[in-house]
């Protein structure tokens, strides 16, 4: 899995939001099982017990369990990816309206665009 | 309650009238990797020194598992001084089975394994090594030894930054819940997102131990940012 963490954030909210991205994906697809968490760690080139209380958080909400002797997996339901995938892709909708505002396109033609280039995607 | 395995209160040292460290108090818990930071001569060195046994106190103590510095502390304390200590004239093999009859604690499988990464002949002589490989030989000495404290100092200073990256990632890999790592340098680009805690000096005082993400969160700046706007000149 790639990670990509930036110097300005908690290094915990980031790897939360790209443990979370790797399951909306399916890079970390349902059932399956986390790799230990050093080893994520060294992946990500974070301390271990930041990456421990990332775990923790995404066990809290429901998205992996914790067994006792086989370490976790990902459990996070259809439903609840299905949400999560909406929650993000608003936000990036949200970003991009914004940046397009920025540029002074209209809604009109920001809609247009992404027709445009959802079409050239399917050639 | 957990016990700090490592300990200072009112930690003072003089070098003739030029005070390095002032007053210096905190505790370090095992589990932790702790960032040693501050500008040149703001101490980092000396307390490390005086933390290894190296020198002594002028005033006040450090503890390691609760002891001061000394023969019992040695056999828990795996320390990587800032110049680079390995005899010249002798093998990598040599080299580690010194460390091996020296250190009861030390992993020579790990060690072997490390080497081995770096493609180390085992035949080779410290001396006709470059500079950056001599530091990872000897990062991976320090590192093979199950030590509950390293303290290493500017690992990182010499090195390209693949070296750089290598180094960091052994750290990590042998990260261990009973064990606290201090690592001081002046990189903290590339430490930053690795560390639990920075304990800032300043002129020979402690001017910051904090949790590095609290900081982050607090000061909406990256460590490195801070360090910068912290001793701006």
């Amino acid at each position: 899995m790639e990670w990509n963490i930036e110097a300005g954030r908690p290094v915990y909210l980031q790897l939360v939001e790209q443990l979370e991205l790797a399951i909306v994906t399916g890079a970390l697809p349902a059932g399956s099982r986390v790799p230990p968490v050093r080893e994520l760690a060294a992946q990500a080139g974070v301390n271990p017990n930041t990456m421990q209380r990332a775990l923790q958080e995404l066990e809290s909400r429901g998205l992996m369990q914790s067994h006792r002797t086989a370490g976790r997996t990902v459990s996070a339901g259809p439903e609840q990816l299905d949400g999560l995938r909406r929650q993000r892709a608003r936000a990036l909708a949200d970003s991009f309206w914004k940046q397009m505002q920025a540029l002074g396109v209209s809604a009109e033609e920001t809609a247009a665009l992404l027709r445009a280039a959802a079409e050239k995607e399917n050639v | 309650m957990m016990q700090a395995i490592y300990q200072a209160k009112g930690l003072s040292k003089q070098y003739g009238h030029k005070t390095a460290l002032d007053n210096v108090s905190f505790e370090i818990f095992p589990g932790r990797l702790v960032g040693l930071l501050g500008p040149n001569g703001s101490g980092k060195t000396t307390l490390l020194k005086l933390s290894a046994g190296l020198l002594r106190p002028s005033a006040g103590h450090v503890f390691i598992g609760g002891q001061e510095p000394g023969v019992a502390t040695k056999t828990i304390t795996s320390y990587l001084p800032d110049r680079m200590a390995l005899p010249v004239e002798m093998r990598v093999d040599d080299v580690v089975n010194l460390f091996a009859d020296f250190y009861k604690d030390f992993d020579m499988v790990k060690a072997s394994h490390m080497l081995a990464d770096l493609k180390l002949d085992p035949r080779q002589r410290i001396g006709t090594m470059s500079k950056g490989t001599q530091e990872k030989m000897e990062l991976c000495l320090t590192m093979s030894r199950a030590a509950r404290l390293y303290l290493l100092d500017e690992p990182l200073g010499g090195v390209d930054p693949a070296a750089r990256e290598y180094i960091l990632n052994t750290i990590l890999r042998n990260y261990s819940e009973e064990a606290a790592v201090v690592i001081s340098t002046h990189l903290v680009e590339d430490v930053e997102r690795m560390l639990d805690e920075t304990l800032i000096l300043k002129e020979g005082q402690v001017l910051a131990h904090r949790a590095v993400d609290e900081l982050r969160e607090e000061s909406g700046m990256s460590l490195d940012e801070y360090f910068r706007h912290v001793f701006r000149v």
